[in-house]
């Protein structure tokens, strides 16, 4: 069983972040995995293992220079990368992302996709079900939990009453939510098999796409980013063993008690 | 351009069309545009309901036959594009299925899509408004391409108010053959037992993030929320540990709330959480930590141990009667 994986390199989003001169968001910085993508590798991972045959294949797109995501997944135990990396794909929107990693994931053919439900930076939550699309695939979004059986993918799909079991042949597309397994820390051994494992880096060319991308094919414009309005902060008690009587009766002064 | 017609993807809820559609439906009618709303399943059913918040017609998809939403919806409204021409917008509710609906919608149409939209206005064209950095900063977009614009709108970005329209008319607008796209089928549906109100519903909100310790400790959260009779959440440090289901988070990538009073017990205050609770009218914090950024914005403050706090106010809750 051949599975992709989808993944992003991210600003760390426990630093401060900002844009830049054109309302991207300012990548200059160190670049790590997207946390929420640990857990599609993960389990792409004990699905194959699973399954006894077959590997796991990141795909993304973003900046070459700094590959420490992309490797973090290899030391997970991906066997191999491929990552879209053009000056041109800057400035470019989900549907565009979408295109890109659909091509690429084309050159895998894969029995199954993985992703994280949305990012940790953009938040965009769209571009998996657009790759669905753009391959032919059918979908099942928001997994709680995943089997396999044969040919057919059984999942436990978050709903808002509770959950749905969603059945779809394979090849098939998910998004994984966060919890849904627990992602391994790559080992001592795995990090270091890393640093040999193939990643191949793609130009926009290669995959023999050309307008989809940067802002013009991203057909949206910031007009402005503007200071939301700002909450002030209020009265701040150090706890000295009445904390519980002091919020019921903030709750009383409020009449919600 | 002025905005001549707008159409509006309603969701079935657990009585009626979900919130966040009549949310959605009550923005749409503020442009002047002729409204349209886009359902399934049981369209007829919510005829009255889609004509009371301002739409003049229902295009119902029907039954999906066990489908998820996504595809089936998307196709039909590829098609009603087809026949009656593009709108200036599409809405569509922030929700599980809303954003399979958008993506399949906008890489069938080739359009773009914004989402986390929590406002919007006329600008010569619709201008969406989106927050940014944990909700510090507001960002205003608009498309430049040709339209329908797709746009994905969070819950509670707009009050629900009935216009008193009368029904809407329903037409058919089936979604015709998906292909091996469609072939994703539901089997089982479980609800799951739920003994006080909804999350995006309740006045009372008690969140827990890290500083709960352990999964175990949780239950304090939903002790405290039950005796209030609200709802428990959960920051995404605790949902991604796994201690409690997605469903529960409350930020940017959880839900939206905005209740009469929001209790955070060990949370931080990352901005991922704040984007998704600091429209609630209160805020009360507990933290240890006294430089926790969830102070910043907490109407009431109290640093000490939730894991010594949260059961005296049980208790002292429980006391009240």
């Amino acid at each position: 069983m051949n599975i992709v994986v989808c993944v992003k390199q991210i600003p760390d989003p426990a630093a401060p972040q900002s844009f830049d001169g054109s309302h991207n968001l300012n990548r200059s910085g160190k670049l790590i995995l997207d946390e929420a993508d640990t857990y599609g590798v993960e389990m792409a991972l004990q699905l194959v293992d699973k399954a006894g045959s077959g590997e796991v294949t990141v795909v993304s797109m973003g900046s070459a220079a700094d590959l420490a995501g992309v490797r973090n997944a290899l030391a997970m135990g991906a066997a191999k990368a491929i990552m879209v990396s053009d000056d041109a794909l800057r400035g470019t929107d989900a549907l565009g992302t979408a295109k890109v990693l659909a091509e690429a994931i084309k050159r895998v053919n894969p029995d199954l996709v993985l992703c994280a439900t949305e990012s940790s930076d953009g938040y965009t939550g769209t571009t998996p079900v657009q790759v669905a699309e753009l391959l032919g695939l059918p979908s099942i979004t928001f997994a709680k939990s995943v089997t396999v059986d044969g040919s057919t993918v059984k999942v436990d799909r978050q709903t808002e009453a509770g959950y749905d079991e969603v059945t779809s042949p394979l090849p098939c597309l998910l998004t994984v939510t966060a919890g849904v397994v627990e992602p391994r820390y790559a080992s001592f051994k795995g990090i270091m098999a890393a640093k040999s494992k193939p990643v191949e880096i793609l130009s926009i060319g290669d995959l023999g796409l050309g307008a989809v991308t940067g802002p013009a094919g991203a057909r949206q414009q910031i007009i402005s980013v503007v200071a939301a309005e700002s909450r002030a902060a209020g009265e701040k008690h150090v706890d000295e063993g009445n904390a519980a009587q002091e919020i019921i009766t903030f709750l009383e002064s409020i009449k919600v008690l | 351009m002025a905005i001549s017609n707008i159409w509006v993807v309603v969701e079935p809820g657990t009585t009626g069309l979900s919130t966040t559609s009549l949310e959605l439906l009550t923005n749409a009618r503020t442009y002047g545009a002729t409204v349209s709303a886009i359902t399934w399943e049981n369209g007829a059913s919510f005829a009255a309901q889609a004509g009371e918040y301002g739409a003049s017609t229902l295009f119902d998809v029907g039954s999906l036959g066990g489908a998820l939403p996504g595809v089936p919806v998307a196709s039909a409204i590829v098609a009603l594009v087809a026949s009656q021409g593009a709108p200036d917008a599409i809405l569509i509710p922030t929700s599980y299925d809303g954003r399979d609906i958008a993506g399949r919608l906008s890489a069938r149409l080739d359009r773009p899509v914004l989402t986390n939209v929590t406002g919007l206005s006329d600008d010569g064209g619709l201008v969406t408004e989106h927050p940014a950095f944990g909700g510090t900063q507001i960002v205003k977009a608009k498309f430049t391409g040709e339209t329908p614009g797709i746009i994905v709108i969070r819950a509670k970005s707009f009050a629900a108010e009935s216009a008193g329209g009368a029904a809407a008319n329903v037409v058919s607008a089936p979604a015709g053959d998906t292909g091996a796209t469609g072939t994703a089928k539901i089997t089982t549906t479980h609800v799951e037992e739920r003994t006080g109100p909804q999350l995006e519903e309740a006045t009372i909100v008690v969140s827990g993030g890290r500083g709960l310790g352990e999964a175990a400790n949780y239950v304090l959260i939903s002790d405290t929320a039950k005796l209030l009779n609200g709802a428990a959440g959960a920051s995404r440090a605790i949902v991604d540990a796994g201690w409690v289901p997605y469903s529960a988070q409350v930020g940017q990538t959880g839900k939206t709330v905005k209740p009469a009073v929001y209790i955070a017990c060990g949370i931080s205050g990352a901005t991922q959480h704040m984007v998704g609770m600091k429209g609630s009218k209160n805020i009360v914090a507990i933290n240890k930590d006294p430089e926790a950024p969830i102070f910043q914005m907490a109407d009431f403050g109290i640093v000490g141990d939730v894991l010594k706090v949260l059961p005296e106010l049980i208790a002292a809750l429980k006391a009240r009667g």
